[in-house]
């Protein structure tokens, strides 16, 4: 099998706080991370386990103390002046970003990132108009003041105004925080849809396992300012004893196929969907559904 | 950071100065700048100096700290003493240059100004250091309490004193963040010319306005809900209450003045 | 049991205004005719996808609003006669959704502090109340800290604090847990649970979790304007396709077994909690088996 290439790679990458006061705290600690192209991936990890701040020097918004952050292989610090290119290709959405809207009509405020790229008003026009059709903003909408729409519609457009960019990598730390189950499950869709249209990184920070485990191809997962894993996201559930003792806290379905695997029945060990329990389940009870022992 | 910007200067340690009532606190610091200004004596300065001195002791802020609150102005400072310096045109001439002349009187002016200045900084910090934004904000309250009666609004503007207090770290943090965010899509902030960087200012500013607003109509709502009608009829967890040390503090304040007031129609 | 809140065909419409400045209600209403009442002492969870109209219940219940058509009373007195605003706010206390824009002190017991001083409670009794309240909501050790060094959890356990300091017979919490994290939303739920529990307040939950409607004993499904379900948990669950089509999830279990029902397995529809799961599956692969 080809090794798939790595956009974002980092090296030791370490960070601390307030160096050199009592309040000094390393909120990243020597990670070693290698991110793949076209990719759609989840991380996960309590608050105050490093994961915001990681993702923070991903595209530049902070140095690391000792490290590195190399982007296609180039050290992102190497050269300040291209810093800003590097907040180009690398697209950072944080929480609650509808709090960042500014313009007086959501097509200009979408079109702030690629204006400040330099591009042509063509390409910004067709951008625009791409990525409002992507994240589910009518165009109707876009002539409006972005503080005249619903709550759902001002995170799009505010998601839209970093998409718009057109970023390798894409960042999005909690993008569902405060929506409703229904509203939850249609954005993540249309970021997944995002991602495969777009072929680009998609990494969605998340509190949520379920949400991790529903549209995620692989995992990261921080704990106490250390890489805890960076796997495949089956693979990362396998692990169900460790993320238990970490205080994360699995999918409640994969809570309970856990405690039936633990009573001695023959279920697979990699089930965090609904559906994969439900499959499982049927298949166990076709095979004449015994207990192993 | 700009969160990691501390409010105000208040410093949390325990010191007599520290225990003592806010009210009085305020009051001596009024009566020794008045002392400071009573008269053009070195002698006056001197007086001023002792009680600083003595106050300093009483707080146990240390001297590093003392420092650090008269650093800020030291630029101020050295501006002043020169133009005294220079302009002054009193006594003997010591020094003269084409225009420019140095005399005595320039020269002892220009001293006292200085130590003047040097002596109301450390007084005036000295007050902030052992007394938080809190309860000076309560002390104003009740010293300014009197003048409820021709109308003036004390508890709403003391409210208002205590509810940016409140927010003054939220909204730094916010601004922290939008900043963050608005460079994130490539906004650019510390370059380029005046004009553009004023211009760059308004994807800051006009997301904080926004949430500032947010903030204050939720706040407003949920004050409602916890039954705020104003200062009306509105009793107080913490009062201020006068302790012995604080009488004694005062006479003190007023000995030093009467001092100064003395050693004025000697000298 | 008597009801401590009473709402009867409760019709409201939001306020525009028109181009030229003249307010003028909205044509279509909020809430169309919520006729609802809650026991005292209960746990009633309040359920809606964002829109709904839960949250404009919940400020009735408050008179923050006044109904259009029909009434709200609390404790018996009519919310929309003003006479009674501040007994009523008294008594059903309102905690909201953002932590930060609900504390208003700089110190954690001066703002628990806030509501006895506004009611102008003596100065000792507000020092006992203070300390009551932050022991109940388990923030007593934080008490001279400042607001900005609390987590997201604390700050809403101090918001609570703040409430029951009024010593109100009822708490309405309007999504305190939307801006939390999973620890956050644990120590809130908690404290809740315990307030209600030990100390006998009513507890009115609007959320859209299910994990945490799914606490209650009772779960009040609304969905435009209009109570849809009105039962035990257990109850509402089951009704898997109801809930899914109005916007709302249902606990993975309770969709796992409507699933396998779908299949024609037969396993019970009320299934709410992991460990009923666990036994319901095992039963049902036991009985396979022989």
């Amino acid at each position: 099998m080809v090794k798939p290439l790595s956009i974002l790679e980092t090296e030791e990458l370490t960070y601390t706080y307030s160096t050199g006061t009592p309040f000094e705290k390393t909120a990243v600690d020597h990670v070693n991370l290698k991110i793949e192209k076209n990719c759609m991936v989840g991380v996960i990890g309590h608050t105050g386990s490093g994961k915001s701040t990681l993702m923070q020097h991903f595209n530049g918004l902070l140095r690391p103390t000792s490290g590195r952050v190399l982007l296609d292989g180039e050290d992102i610090w190497a050269d300040k002046k291209k810093l800003r290119d590097v907040r180009f290709r690398v697209g950072l959405v944080f929480q609650y970003p509808e709090y960042q809207l500014f313009e007086e009509t959501v097509w200009k405020d979408i079109a702030f990132g690629p204006k400040n790229m330099g591009l042509s008003d063509a390409e910004i026009r067709t951008r625009v108009l791409e990525t409002a059709e992507m994240i589910g903003l009518e165009e109707e909408l876009l002539e409006r003041s972005p503080f005249a729409l619903s709550g759902g519609q001002k995170r799009r457009a505010a998601i839209a105004g970093v998409m718009a960019m057109r970023p390798e990598i894409l960042i999005l730390d909690e993008p569902c925080a405060g929506l409703d189950p229904k509203g939850r499950n249609h954005l993540l869709r249309q970021i997944c849809d995002y991602q495969k249209k777009t072929k680009s990184t998609v990494m969605l920070v998340s509190h949520s396992m379920e949400d991790a485990a529903a549209y995620t191809e692989k995992l990261l997962v921080m704990n106490q300012a250390k890489l805890f894993c960076y796997d495949d996201t089956p693979a990362v559930f396998r692990r169900t004893e460790e993320l238990c003792s970490m205080g994360l806290r699995i999918p409640q379905i994969a809570g309970v196929m856990h405690t039936l695997r633990q009573k001695g029945y023959d279920l697979p060990e990699d089930i965090y969907t609904v559906e994969q329990a439900r499959d499982a389940v049927l298949s166990l009870l076709r095979k004449g559904g015994g207990a192993a022992c | 950071m700009l969160k990691d910007i501390t409010l105000g200067q208040y410093f949390p340690i325990d010191s007599v100065l520290h225990r003592m009532d806010p009210r009085f606190k305020i009051i001596e610091t009024m009566l020794f700048i008045v002392l400071l200004f009573m008269g053009s004596s070195f002698w006056i300065l001197a007086l001023g100096a002792v009680f600083v001195l003595l106050a300093r002791q009483l707080s146990n802020i240390p001297m590093k700290m003392i420092w650090k609150s008269v650093k800020p102005i030291l630029h101020i400072l050295a501006v002043t003493a020169v133009l005294n310096l220079l302009f002054i045109d009193d006594g003997d001439v010591l020094f003269q240059w084409k225009l420019l002349k140095v005399t005595e009187g320039g020269i002892t002016t220009s001293l006292f100004m200085m130590i003047r200045i040097v002596l109301l900084i450390i007084g005036s910090s000295l007050l902030t250091y052992t007394t938080s934004p809190i309860l000076l904000t309560d002390a104003i309250e009740s010293l300014l309490s009197p003048l409820k009666r021709v109308k003036f609004p004390v508890h709403e503007m003391a409210m208002m004193m205590s509810i940016a207090l409140r927010f003054i770290p939220t909204l730094l943090e916010e601004t922290d963040k939008i900043m963050s965010a608005q460079k994130a899509r490539g906004a650019t902030l510390d370059n380029g010319k005046l004009t553009e960087r004023a211009k760059a200012l308004i994807p800051i500013l006009i997301p904080l306005f926004v949430s500032a607003f947010r903030r204050a109509e939720e706040l407003a709502t949920a004050m409602e809900c916890r039954c705020y009608r104003g200062g009306e009829g509105r009793t107080r967890l913490r009062t201020l209450k006068a302790a012995p040390r604080d009488y004694i503090g005062f006479a003190v304040c007023l000995l030093f003045l009467a001092a100064a007031a003395v050693l004025n129609i000697l000298l | 049991m008597s009801a401590i809140i009473e709402a009867k065909n409760l019709v409201f419409r939001y306020q525009e205004n028109e181009e030229d400045g003249t307010p003028k209600k909205q044509e279509i209403p909020v809430l169309k005719d919520v006729s609802l009442s809650i026991e005292k002492g209960s746990f009633t969870a309040i359920l809606g996808h964002n829109g709904s109209g839960k949250s404009t219940f919940a400020k009735h219940i408050n008179a923050i609003l006044v109904p259009d058509e029909g009434k709200v009373y609390v404790d018996g007195m009519d919310t929309a006669d003003e006479e009674n605003l501040f007994a009523i706010r008294q008594k059903a206390g309102m905690v909201f959704q953002n932590p930060d824009n609900q504390i208003v002190a700089t110190i954690v017991e001066e703002d628990v502090a806030f509501a006895p001083e506004n009611l102008g409670v003596a100065p000792d009794e507000i020092r006992r109340r203070v300390d009551d309240a932050l022991k109940a909501v388990k923030m007593y050790d934080y008490r001279s800290h400042a607001p900005t060094q609390l987590s997201g959890g604390q700050k809403q356990r101090v918001a609570i604090a703040g409430v029951i300091a009024m010593q109100p017979d009822c708490i309405i919490l309007d999504e305190p847990t939307a801006m939390l994290d999973p620890q956050g939303r644990q120590e809130v739920m908690d404290t809740i649970r315990r307030l209600n529990r030990k100390k006998g307040i009513t507890v009115v939950l609007i959320t859209h979790y299910m994990e945490e409607a799914a606490l209650a004993d009772r779960i009040v499904v609304i969905d435009d304007g209009r109570v849809l379900l009105d039962d035990v948990p257990k109850k509402v669950f089951a009704q898997v396709e109801t809930l899914q089509r109005v916007g709302l999830d249902v606990p993975q279990v309770t969709e796992l077994a409507h699933l396998l029902r779908q299949e024609g397995i037969e396993i019970e529809k009320d299934i709410i909690s992991a460990e009923e799961c666990v036994a319901a599956l095992e039963a049902l692969l036991e009985k396979n088996r022989k």
